[in-house]
């Protein structure tokens, strides 16, 4: 538990939560694989606030470090594999993120943060089977790598 | 007046990403390993989200109509079908695997490391696989 960081994760839970509050006063609903799915192909009169959000987004990551944020804990290769290797993970798991989340109506942020907030059975539903087999997921990537 | 509010409120959802260590797969990878060297910090990124939701959305969802805006545009659907279940299946294999979600591979595009945009070009293409699968991939009128 030497990564712990309960204050700045709770803390950031509390900015995600006033963030999806603020969109839902504008009448949208803060779902990252909507908000982007939606733009692919752009729809009519439908994709200025999209691009916003997205821009906000990666403005906002980029802010974090400039006000002096720790990024020591950035990890992006957690199984330690080969650069071949984790380039072939990224690829399978893009595609799975992307296309289960189309599928699926929502991602971590639509179904948990805003679904949970509208007290959605769908949404926890959603929640519980997505966090389950990522957790398997990481139990059988840990034991197949021996780490 | 909706445009800005959008921006500002992606300006803030992508500093809490990152102040939260949403955007390290590292730091999700560690969340998930229950039977390993579990990190429950994540946990409290939910919580921390779910506090402020569960309690604003309710007073929002009050009025007929949102304070920025001239329409809600919110989920209608509330049966739990085969694409809301197999949907879920697969993006948390995909989470398993890579330990990003959306919100985080977007928002983690502004570090510059070529493997984000490997993913996240990964994930698009996933979009529109499931979209043309689907037979949804269209420009509406």
């Amino acid at each position: 538990m030497e990564n712990f960081t309960p204050y700045s994760s709770l803390i950031g839970g509390i900015i995600l939560g006033i963030a999806s509050t603020l969109l839902l006063m504008a009448g949208r609903i803060a779902g990252i694989s909507g908000i982007l799915s939606n733009l692919i192909p752009p729809q009519t009169d439908d994709t200025m606030w999209r691009v916003l959000f997205i821009a906000g987004l990666l403005i906002g990551a980029a802010a974090y470090p400039v006000f002096g944020g720790d990024m020591t804990f950035l990890d992006v290769n957690p199984y330690q594999l080969s650069d071949n290797a984790h380039f072939v993970l990224l690829v399978i798991a893009g595609l799975l993120v992307g296309g289960g989340t189309y599928i699926g109506a929502g991602c971590t942020s639509g179904h948990g943060i805003c679904g949970l907030g509208r007290l959605s059975l769908r949404s926890l539903t959603a929640v519980m089977i997505f966090m389950a087999v990522a957790i398997v997921t990481v139990f059988i990537m840990r034991t197949v790598l021996g780490g | 007046m909706f445009n800005i509010i959008s921006l500002i409120s992606g300006l803030l959802f992508g500093f809490g990403l990152a102040l939260s260590g949403m955007v390290s797969p590292g730091k999700v990878i560690g969340f998930l390993d229950l039977t390993g060297n579990w990190d429950p910090s994540l946990a409290f990124v939910m919580g921390g989200g779910v506090l402020v939701s569960v309690i604003s959305f309710r007073y929002i969802l009050k009025r007929p109509t949102p304070v920025f805006g001239r329409e809600f545009k919110l989920p209608t659907r509330n049966d739990i079908d085969k694409h809301l279940i197999s949907g879920a299946v697969l993006f948390g294999l995909g989470w398993g695997l890579g330990g990003l979600c959306p919100g985080p591979a977007l928002s983690s595009l502004a570090y510059g490391n070529p493997k984000i945009f490997v993913f996240v070009g990964a994930m698009v293409a996933g979009i529109v696989i499931a979209k043309i699968l689907t037979g949804t991939f269209r420009k509406e009128a």
